[in-house]
């Protein structure tokens, strides 16, 4: 027989867990309405094409915009291959041993680091030695490092859930190694990859501390094609940049929640993307 | 044949270089960091700079104590785990235990979300929701209290609360792997002994799962020791002892509030103030490493 005292233990644990459970779910839900009530009002047509001009009279954000997909573009543009052809090694190429584990150790390290110091460290290597100074190379070179674990990371995973018997059958067809992984590892680990590539994405339109010092946080749009293609050279904030800068220096707290609602409509992008994503893995997977 | 052999020589290579970016990535991180982060140690005095508690680094004569900074990162830290591994491991629990298959779909998305959330925004909604509240709560307990300085909400209990919820995602999914990964036997071992769900929970899931768990904890410690822009924004401007209501400085908001226009051994300081991070980092870090190890061998 169950005493009532235990009945009532139980019942309060149960009660606490519960709650813990609902926490989460209320805190999201209270953050999303929260930052739509607040911030839906000033996002429309001119706040997303134009930039804050005094003189024009104009509050926008398409200079952040621009800039966060620049940086972006120039992060992805080299970690994904980089991350990819790491993942590859580490699956395909390298024997077990020494190597591999001080591979996986300092890969595991990178993704410890807090993105401050990631910041410090572009800031001193990339904007100081290198000359590069506050501009969307920077950013994106500190930013490399950052996102590197992580496209490895899902790499990897995808790789090892591509069957031995696929590889086997490429070399017994009588495939060279590159042969096989390009027309055969690389396509059916595609869903994987691309989840990675799009977390990814993800962490880059998030970071703002390792930014900070790094990209700086020009607004201005680029002039015509010519200036576009000189953007990189230039400073140039993000949005996460924008919002922290609206929301601190600037005290302008209508562009902050704007820029808030912006983000989090990307976020909600990201996370559904990724869902569909892993779903559509999951059943290439059983087959 | 000889080009086919070549292409292999070459990929191989090629592939072998990617992997070995990561290596070379940390080996300078750590180099410029010592390098950058030791000269003000030796300039300033490694004792007075890491327990002296002045910080005026722009007055006539200046002083670079800090003691305090290290000890906001450490209490904030320490009280957000405290507070956030509670409500996460319970989480877990009703995730992996209780939870019907729809509704822990529906939680665990919730936790991808919470996430995936920039750290400004939880940073700016800590400034316009936390801060008033603490204030709130600032002004009546501190009532008359002539001595007191009134930090508007914005001090160290807002930066816990803050990165309380910060650290909750991580807890959460690292514990949910750990429970879910314990054998169904011993469960039903418990419940047949008559134990009920609640106390074979606790008393057999969670202990089996202890190491997973404590993974995730440490994984947390990382998350909020490392945490900059959020607690930059809700935890005031000063330099402090880390006490409740008090406006504090952290090793990172340190670094982000002054760095932009800090010179000469001012900067350095703040150099070192980052590797005192970095430090911190790689002894939770290596705690990881261990605690990993453990874990695969049972």
């Amino acid at each position: 027989m169950i005493s009532t005292k235990r009945k009532l233990i139980d019942f309060l644990t149960r009660l606490a867990i519960y709650i813990c459970a609902l926490f989460s779910v209320v805190l999201l839900i209270g953050i999303i309405v929260y930052v739509f009530y607040k911030g839906i009002s000033v996002v429309n047509w001119s706040f997303l094409t134009s930039v804050t001009s005094v003189i024009k009279g104009t509050v926008g954000i398409a200079g952040n915009i621009v800039n966060t997909l620049i940086i972006i573009f120039l992060t992805m543009l080299i970690a994904t291959p980089l991350g990819i052809g790491s993942a590859i090694y580490l699956n395909e190429y390298a024997k077990p041993g020494k190597i591999v584990t001080v591979i996986e150790f300092a890969t595991e390290t990178l993704s410890g680091i807090p993105s401050i110091i990631f910041g410090l460290f572009g800031m001193m290597l990339f904007g100081e030695r290198l000359g590069l100074g506050y501009s969307l190379w920077t950013g994106a070179l500190t930013l490399i490092l950052m996102v590197l674990p992580l496209i490895t990371r899902n790499t990897q995973e995808a790789l090892k859930t591509v069957p031995v018997a696929y590889r086997n059958g490429a070399i017994g067809l009588g495939s060279g190694k590159w042969h096989m992984i390009r027309t055969i590892l690389i396509p059916s680990a595609m869903p994987g990859i691309i989840t990675g590539a799009i977390l990814a994405i993800g962490r880059i339109v998030g970071e703002s501390a390792a930014l900070l010092f790094t990209a700086g946080s020009a607004k201005l749009l680029p002039k015509g094609i010519a200036g576009l293609l000189k953007k990189p050279t230039q400073s140039g904030g993000t949005l996460t940049i924008q919002m922290y800068l609206s929301a601190t220096s600037e005290g302008d707290f209508t562009t902050a929640f704007g820029i808030a609602v912006v983000l989090i409509i990307i976020v909600l992008f990201i996370n559904l993307m990724t869902k569909i994503l892993t779903k559509r893995f999951d059943v290439s997977r059983k087959d | 044949m000889k080009r086919k052999a070549i292409i292999e020589k070459i990929a191989n290579i090629i592939f072998g270089v990617c992997a070995i970016v990561a290596i070379f990535a940390v080996c300078a991180i750590t180099l410029y960091m010592f390098i950058k982060g030791t000269p003000a140690l030796k300039e300033v005095g490694v004792f007075e700079l890491l327990f002296g508690n002045v910080w005026k680094p722009t007055a006539a004569n200046p002083s670079y104590g800090i003691a305090y900074i290290i000890l906001a990162s450490i209490v904030g830290t320490g009280f957000s785990v405290l507070i956030g591994v509670p409500i996460g491991l319970l989480t877990a629990v009703f995730l992996s235990e209780l939870a019907a298959k729809k509704l822990s779909e529906v939680v665990r998305s919730a936790v991808e979300l919470l996430a995936a959330i920039p750290s400004v925004i939880y940073g700016l909604l800590g400034l316009m929701v936390l801060n008033p509240l603490m204030y709130q709560l600032e002004k009546s307990i501190y009532a008359g209290d002539q001595a007191h300085q009134f930090t508007g909400g914005a001090n160290m209990l807002s930066a816990i609360i803050v990165l309380a919820i910060m650290i909750l995602p991580t807890v959460i999914s690292v514990s949910t792997s750990s429970l879910k990964a314990v054998s169904d036997n011993l469960r039903a071992a418990s419940l047949a002994l008559g134990a009920t769900k609640e106390q074979t929970i606790f008393k057999v899931v969670i202990p089996a799962a202890k190491s997973g768990i404590l993974t995730g904890v440490v994984l947390g410690i990382g998350r909020a020791l490392g945490e900059a822009m959020a607690i930059n924004m809700v935890a005031g401007g000063a330099v402090n002892i880390p006490l409740p209501f008090n406006s504090v400085r952290t090793l990172t908001t340190q670094i982000v509030s002054e760095m932009g226009y800090s010179q000469g051994l001012h900067r350095e300081v703040l150099f070192t103030v980052g590797l005192v991070l970095y430090v911190f980092i790689m002894i939770v870090n290596f705690i990881l490493l261990k605690a990993r190890k453990k874990e695969v061998a049972g």
